[in-house]
């Protein structure tokens, strides 16, 4: 088990590599740069500024100081606000989104696996074609138009909650989750039916009807382990997913995240704040990536074993 | 009274493409302590008539049409589905065919077999686990109290079937309903096995329907044998009656499925294949001891001989027969066919060799490939080898379905739309295709019917003698191998125990371990 975790975390060391470098010549060809403004600034105050945050310097030298401050866990100055660095940036808007996100995930797992696993009870049925179709909606439905439409329905016409904020009002973190986690439940329904529909196919489930069970019994203790395990297998990249494309929901509904920082900076050629984000985010996804394979084999009783625990 | 009385019992599965009447208005009886069997082939309709007695088909497509089925009395076609729940698993219970599919996998053998001790009464959890405990020592699971919370994986096939048969047994049920339970095992295993069934049902004195496509496994424990054919009872009689005094024709035809006497063994002076302390041993990682399949194995095959490779699943004969064809890395030892050391061979020689050499396989359901017609997967060996042209291949494909029995005009088919058996004869015309001289049968009838099992080894003999072919007959069942074969190997753990023509290993069985598989061979009795 730790040889395959300390395996795939070494893996990851290139990968993250890789993203540092790309980003980091990516937005440095883009035009334009952070100091850049339509009032003209003095040169000389340029050059300053330039100088102060090594801009100055030959490329590749800036590039190997970045890395070696990232390897001590600095990401640096944020070019647009003065006096503040991109980890203090992160970590005032990382809770935010987390939370968000946590949201979004347990919006999208009940939804989705109930529907899944209901419509799997029934195949090709009604119980069946209902939460299948909603779910091919939510797929195709954008969150910059599923958010402003149930602001429209929930917090205009029925005034039932409130249209913007986060933690201001009571129940305004309730539109932005339901906003987010919706393609992730419908993926998640799609998964958890078709998990259910090869495990309730199974001969151990004949086996568990053999013994008398009531059907919710049969699904609920007999079925629901092996059929969800795709779906824990999902769930590490669908959080990664979640924060980093938090940006939409937390515009639409006036959210301070961390997706708002991630977007802003790219417009300002905040070029430490992109990277910062772009690095963290992508470390984040490795080990979400991580997280639930390892969690996944562990609900193997026969992986698990493979991978010497018990 | 009967402890279960089925009367007239009609199923039928309605589908797109009409309704098919599985089982049409059969009748038979199970009596307290004793035990019913119920015979037929796959389609027959015989485990859909005892999965509809407890509700367990689906519905749709599923339907009872008619008929009653009388358990003490009441009748189970008209209970309803909770009053089917009280029944299932407390007072009938049952046993299924594959033990690694039908326990499972993600949860312990303890917690399984509690289960319907819980469910259905009234005990604590500390009662239903000391009970649990008595019945897996008494199926015969050694240090139970150790192996109580393991998963399923961790036992063999023939320890499942025991976990299997204790769970079905934990209500003290009253019938108890097997539907192939030793098809799946080896054929020692099903001998325990079957041992076990007969004297839990006589201890317990309770009744047993079981099914089972294969006369000879129930003709030692039988009470009463019905005898079921396209949903129809063909016939139904005691023991006796159906071995020895059988009226209709497919009674008769089962029994004459049974394989019989030992082959008389031929001459074949000229040896092929000269096997020479072959070794095939598997690694377990850096560490770990490697498992040795094949482990210092000698044998000669002389042209034109079949030779039977008899032995236990893990005893390496599998291996052995994927050793020569080199389809897995030899760790040492020789193997030379025709003069030519096999092991050396390496790139395009040994492509041209292995023209001369094919396989057939066990399961022929997923041996051949399903998007390819008969055409196309006949063809395919014909074309590349060279033997046809774009041209002769038509011709030839034809004169290959000719060989082994397959009506011309099933050529466009896909593999699906065949039975078992003729997939099988599907795979044999494959592997002859190329005209090799030497070829590794490997358990080429464990998959099939007992009727299309004979048909197939007569097919196997018949085209041996034509084709002039050198076999390898890879099989666990010795009683199939010593009707087909010149000379038998026996192999355990690996290596050869004992040697010798069919009839030396059943009149004198020099080793322990033949005379046991001598003797687990199902309904032995008959074969004397």
């Amino acid at each position: 088990m730790w040889r395959f975790i300390s395996l795939r975390l070494l893996q990851a060391v290139p990968v993250i590599l890789a993203v540092i470098t790309v980003t980091f010549f990516l937005v440095r060809v883009a035009p334009g740069g952070p100091f850049d403004s339509e009032k003209a600034v003095l040169p000389e105050v340029k050059a300053a500024l330039e100088a102060q945050y090594r801009l100055d310097r030959p490329l590749f030298e800036q590039y190997f100081a970045y890395l070696g401050d990232l390897a001590q866990g600095d990401f640096g100055p944020s070019f647009k606000y003065p006096g503040r660095s991109v980890n203090e940036l992160i970590a005032a808007g990382l809770p935010v989104t987390a939370e968000l996100g946590l949201y979004s995930l347990l919006v999208a797992v009940i939804i989705g696996g109930i529907a899944g696993v209901f419509a799997a009870i029934k195949p090709n049925t009604a119980q069946d074609y209902i939460p299948m179709t909603a779910a091919m909606i939510g797929i195709c439905m954008p969150s910059f138009l599923l958010g402003p439409l149930l602001v429209l329905v929930f917090g205009i016409y029925l005034d039932w909650l409130p249209v913007s904020g986060w933690g201001d009002i009571p129940g305004d973190k309730l539109l932005p989750s339901i906003t987010l986690g919706s393609a992730y439940a419908a993926y998640i329904a799609r998964l958890s039916r078709a998990g259910m529909l090869e495990v309730l196919s199974q001969d151990y489930i004949r086996t568990a009807r053999a013994k008398g069970l009531p059907e919710w019994q049969v699904v609920v203790k007999h079925g629901l382990r092996g059929g969800m395990i795709p779906v824990v297998a999902y769930l590490g990249p669908a959080f990664a997913g979640l924060l980093a494309g938090s940006f939409v929901v937390e515009t639409i509904f006036q959210i301070p995240g961390l997706g708002r920082f991630y977007v802003q900076a790219a417009f300002n050629r905040d070029y430490t704040m992109i990277l910062g984000t772009t690095v963290f985010l992508s470390t984040l996804i490795v080990l979400f990536n991580l997280a639930s394979d390892v969690l996944a084999a562990w609900m193997n009783p026969r992986l698990r074993a493979q991978f010497g625990g018990k | 009274m009967a402890l279960l009385e089925v009367n007239n019992l009609e199923v039928s599965f309605v589908t797109r493409m009409g309704t098919n009447k599985a089982v049409d208005g059969i009748s038979f009886s199970v009596e307290t302590g004793k035990i019913t069997a119920i015979i037929g082939e796959s389609g027959s309709g015989k485990s859909v008539a005892c999965y509809s007695l407890l509700g367990l088909i689906p519905q749709p497509p599923g339907r009872v049409d008619g008929g009653t089925a009388l358990f003490e009395g009441k009748d189970l076609l008209q209970a309803s589905e909770s009053e089917l729940r009280k029944i299932r698993g407390r007072d009938v219970a049952m046993i299924f065919q594959d033990p690694m599919t039908c326990l499972n996998p993600f949860m312990t053998i303890g917690k399984q077999l509690m289960e319907p001790l819980l469910f259905h009464r009234d005990v604590t959890k500390a009662e239903a686990k000391a009970r649990a405990l008595q019945l897996l020592e008494e199926v015969g699971i050694r240090d139970p109290a150790n192996t109580f919370d393991n998963y399923p994986h961790e036992f063999s096939g023939g320890m499942r079937q025991r976990v299997m048969i204790a769970m079905a047994l934990i209500n003290e049920p009253k019938l108890l309903i097997a539907d192939e339970p030793t098809t799946a095992l080896d054929v020692t295993i099903q001998a325990q096995i079957l041992q076990l069934i007969a004297d839990l049902q006589k201890n317990r004195d309770i009744g047993v329907i079981f099914i089972s496509h294969d006369l000879a496994v129930v003709a030692d424990i039988a009470d009463q044998i019905v005898v079921m054919q396209q949903g129809k009872i063909v016939e139904a009689g005691d023991s006796d009656h159906i071995f020895h005094h059988a009226e209709h024709p497919y009674t008769q035809k089962l029994l004459a499925a049974i394989p019989g006497d030992s082959k008389q063994p031929e001459a074949h002076p000229e040896t092929l294949i000269e096997v020479r302390n072959l070794c095939t041993w598997f690694g377990q990682g850096k560490d770990a001891e490697p498992v040795k399949a094949v482990d210092d194995v000698s044998f000669d095959i002389r042209r034109g001989e079949i030779l039977g490779l008899v032995g236990e699943s893990g005893s390496g004969k599998s291996t052995i027969g994927r050793s020569i064809l080199r389809l897995v890395p030899v760790t040492s030892g020789h193997v030379n066919f025709d003069g030519t050391d096999l092991t050396q061979l390496e790139g395009g020689a040994l492509k041209q060799m292995r023209r001369r050499m094919q396989m057939i396989f066990q399961d022929p359901f997923a041996s051949l490939n399903p998007r390819m017609t008969v055409f196309d997967t006949l063809a395919e060996p014909l074309l590349l080898h060279g033997i046809e042209n774009r041209k002769t291949v038509a011709s030839g494909v034809l004169k290959l379905m000719d060989d082994v029995g397959l009506a011309r005009n099933f050529v466009r088919k896909y593999p699906h739309e065949f039975s078992g058996g003729q997939r099988q004869r599907i795979a044999i015309g494959r592997a002859l295709a190329t005209r090799p001289e030497f070829v590794v049968a490997d358990e080429p009838v464990s998959a099939l019917d007992v009727t299309i099992q004979a048909q197939i080894l007569d097919l196997m003999l018949d085209l041996g003698k034509e084709y002039g072919l050198t076999m390898l007959f890879v099989s666990h069942d010795l009683a199939v191998v010593r009707h087909l074969a010149d000379r038998i190997l026996v192999l355990y753990k690996g290596k050869v125990v004992e040697q010798g023509t069919g009839g030396e290993l059943f009149e004198h069985p020099k080793e322990e371990y033949t005379r046991a598989l001598l003797q687990s061979i199902p309904g032995r009795s008959l074969l004397d």
